[in-house]
């Protein structure tokens, strides 16, 4: 193992329980994180990150100052649940009950917790950040949904990190279940409360039974100093639909894994996403879908923007499983450079085993279009107004649908407050 | 208004402008005639501030100020207007945002108030009216996917919602039918006025049985060689522009 930030979080091994923490350890302490030679990393060194030392969790999590103006949204007022520094904050959440809605803060409930890292979804286990996850996570929260039941508000969850005397690495867990039937609309918001270096690792799984549709929006707008570490796993039952958008604004070494699986006949998976880096980001979505039934189908379009020195990876697997005959698979990756010491790696890869599929894919990088800049330019909008009209258009042709209304627009404006568009940086 | 002297502009290495001079006072309209390769586009695209146009002598001169200096949006603010020849598509921008977001970064960089949502489509339902245009138009995004005629006269109610000073219409003609090009004309004739001045830039002859000329200049060859009043564009439209180089040559002889 060797590696600083390792050391640091798993101690000399103090007795963990229950079983699967164990392992998780164990495997951590033979394995380390990943190297270069892990296909699944290459754009992305931990080298830098993996010498650094955080304490395991925050021990004034409870007490840390968050305004609630930083993670307002419009449009959520139903359910929020506030995580800082890892750690539930009832003060700052609103548990309102909804009907078909089942929530469990799992650090309330060690029962739940155990259960939840005895029952962890399999590719966790041999994942370096899930199994950091199983070793140490003590919060976090499971969102039920009962059969039939449409949840009438959006489920806010925010992750706060908030500054604090030490760097520090949070783990949290999210589980979601949806019933036969059942429909959920959840946001997963990372804000910041003051800069911080800390390390965010979330693991979200999710299932969907038989027609059960989950709204997923992701809002990741975490301070520039962070680094941050998210595995999301669905799995997606009969004719039920998931239906993502992602947005991913902050951090600094980001890594978000978004694994779908289409296990029942006609499952569907509708992903929308955008990255937009700027200074010295690192961002790094790995796309994992797979089709494993019948006339099951995925449409992903997501747009990357990279200004300044940033560096956008953007890999979108699909794979189509013998006997998923009858699979439709669509992935566009469209990205932008906004400057010359800007980077996006973009990498579609389709496998396909089954027989009459429909699947396509395409990936593009290009740069503003100069003649739209200047006729926009000659029409009296200022350079900077130009290329961020633009920028919020380009960025748009993805966002358009999300809902509820107001969101989008916000989303907009966190967009232009990331992005400083001026000429020759 | 608009006074150029001597320009000299250089593109891509290559010569282009070779010592044009014009002047244009407020309320006149100049047509400036040409063959291809002469050297219009040019023209407009150097007074609206394009990238890539390289002036290496001469001086335009624009209500006093040096227009050369000005970045392109400081231009619009200050009045000068191109109609493009080709209207760029914006995917994603709506027309009517965009032409918010135009008249009010004019209106800022002028110091006056900007327009609120009401105030704006008031003026545009306004400016509509008199262009008879339909308002369908704004609802799409820039020019996406419109007809060449829908671009041209976007271009046109553009013109009539910014009210510039000094308009530029490059090509404004070209690719539009006859029914489009009345359209056209009438929306530039209800926009003369006696503190605007016009540069019509156009290949042919046409658009001159609408928009009347106060002014007509031939250019060749990066200059202007002739200059009258608009029964020289009949003359040209009778003897083809090989007439012109042939008395350009008579003159040099």
């Amino acid at each position: 193992m060797g590696a600083a930030l390792l050391e640091s979080l798993l101690g000399d091994g103090a007795a963990l329980a229950p079983a699967a923490r164990e392992a998780a350890v164990a495997a951590l302490r033979r394995d380390g994180l990943p190297g270069a030679r892990d296909e699944a990393w290459k754009y992305t060194s931990l080298r830098a990150l993996e010498q650094r030392r955080y304490a395991d969790g925050d021990a004034a999590a409870a007490t840390r100052a968050v305004d609630p103006a930083t993670f307002s949204l419009p449009g959520l007022d139903g359910p929020r649940l506030v995580f800082v520094n890892g750690a539930f904050r009832a003060d700052l959440s609103d548990r309102c009950a909804l009907a078909g809605l089942e929530i469990v803060v799992l650090a309330e409930r060690p029962d739940a917790l155990a259960a939840l890292l005895a029952d962890d979804e399999p590719g966790a286990r041999s994942d370096a950040f899930a199994r950091l996850n199983t070793a140490l996570v003590g919060d976090g929260a499971l969102l039920r949904v009962a059969a039939g039941a449409q949840v009438a508000a959006p489920v806010h969850v925010v992750f706060v990190g908030a500054s604090a005397e030490v760097d520090l690495a949070w783990q949290a867990r999210l589980r979601v279940e949806l019933g036969e039937g059942a429909a959920l609309t959840l946001v997963e918001h990372h804000v910041g409360a003051g800069a911080h270096a800390h390390l965010g690792n979330l693991v979200v799984d999710g299932t969907l039974a038989a027609h059960a549709r989950l709204d997923l929006v992701q809002i990741q707008d975490a301070p520039e100093g962070a680094p941050l570490v998210r595995r999301s796993t669905f799995h997606v039952g009969e004719a039920a639909t998931l239906s993502a958008h992602t947005l991913e604004l902050g951090a600094q070494t980001m890594r978000h894994d978004l694994r779908v699986e289409l296990a029942g006949r006609g499952a569907r998976l509708r992903s929308r996403g955008v990255f937009a880096l700027h200074g010295r980001q690192h961002a790094d979505t790995h796309l994992d879908v797979r089709h494993r039934a019948r006339d099951t189908a995925c449409d992903i379009a997501w747009r990357g923007v990279a200004d300044q020195r940033a560096r956008g990876v953007f890999h979108g697997a699909i794979t189509i499983e013998a006997g998923a005959d009858g699979a439709d698979a669509q992935l566009s990756n469209k990205n932008l450079l906004l400057s010359a010491q800007a980077e996006i790696d973009t990498q579609p890869v389709l496998e396909i085993y089954a027989d009459e599929v429909k699947a396509a894919h395409g990936a593009t990088v290009g740069q503003l279009d100069e003649r739209a800049l200047f006729y926009l330019r000659s029409r009296g909008i200022p350079a900077t107004a130009a290329r961020r009209i633009l920028v919020s258009a380009f960025c748009g042709a993805v966002l358009g649908e999300v809902a509820p209304a107001g969101l989008r627009e916000r989303i907009d404006a966190l967009l232009a407050a990331r992005l400083p568009l001026e000429e020759g940086t | 208004m608009l006074k150029i002297d001597n320009l000299h502009v250089r593109v891509a290495g290559k010569e282009i402008l070779k010592g044009l001079s014009l002047e244009a006072k407020a309320g006149e309209v100049h047509a400036i005639m040409g063959p291809n390769g002469a050297g219009k586009s040019t023209l407009g695209n150097v007074l609206a501030g394009r990238e890539g146009y390289e002036v290496t002598a001469g001086s335009v001169t624009y209500n006093g100020q040096d227009l050369l200096a000005l970045e392109p949006e400081e231009r619009a603010a200050a009045g000068v207007f191109l109609a493009f020849q080709y209207p760029v598509e914006i995917p994603g921008v709506n027309n009517t945002y965009f032409l918010r977001a135009a008249l009010n970064a004019q209106r800022k960089q002028r110091g006056e108030a900007e327009l609120d949502s009401m105030q704006f489509l008031k003026l545009v339902r306004e400016k509509l009216a008199v262009l008879h245009l339909k308002d369908e138009l704004l609802h799409r995004a820039v020019n996406e996917g419109f007809s060449g005629g829908e671009k041209k006269r976007n271009e046109i109610f553009q013109l009539a919602l910014l009210e510039p000073k000094l308009a530029i219409l490059d090509e404004t003609d070209s690719g539009l039918d006859i029914d489009a090009l009345k359209m056209v004309a009438d929306g530039v004739n209800a926009m003369r006025d006696p503190a605007r001045a016009f540069l019509v830039i156009t290949h042919y002859q046409r658009l001159l049985d609408y928009i009347v000329p106060d002014f007509v200049h031939v250019l060749a060859d990066g200059r202007i060689v002739e200059s009258g009043d608009k029964t020289l564009a009949h003359k040209l439209e009778e003897h083809g522009y090989a007439w012109i180089a042939g008395r350009k040559l008579a003159g040099a002889a």
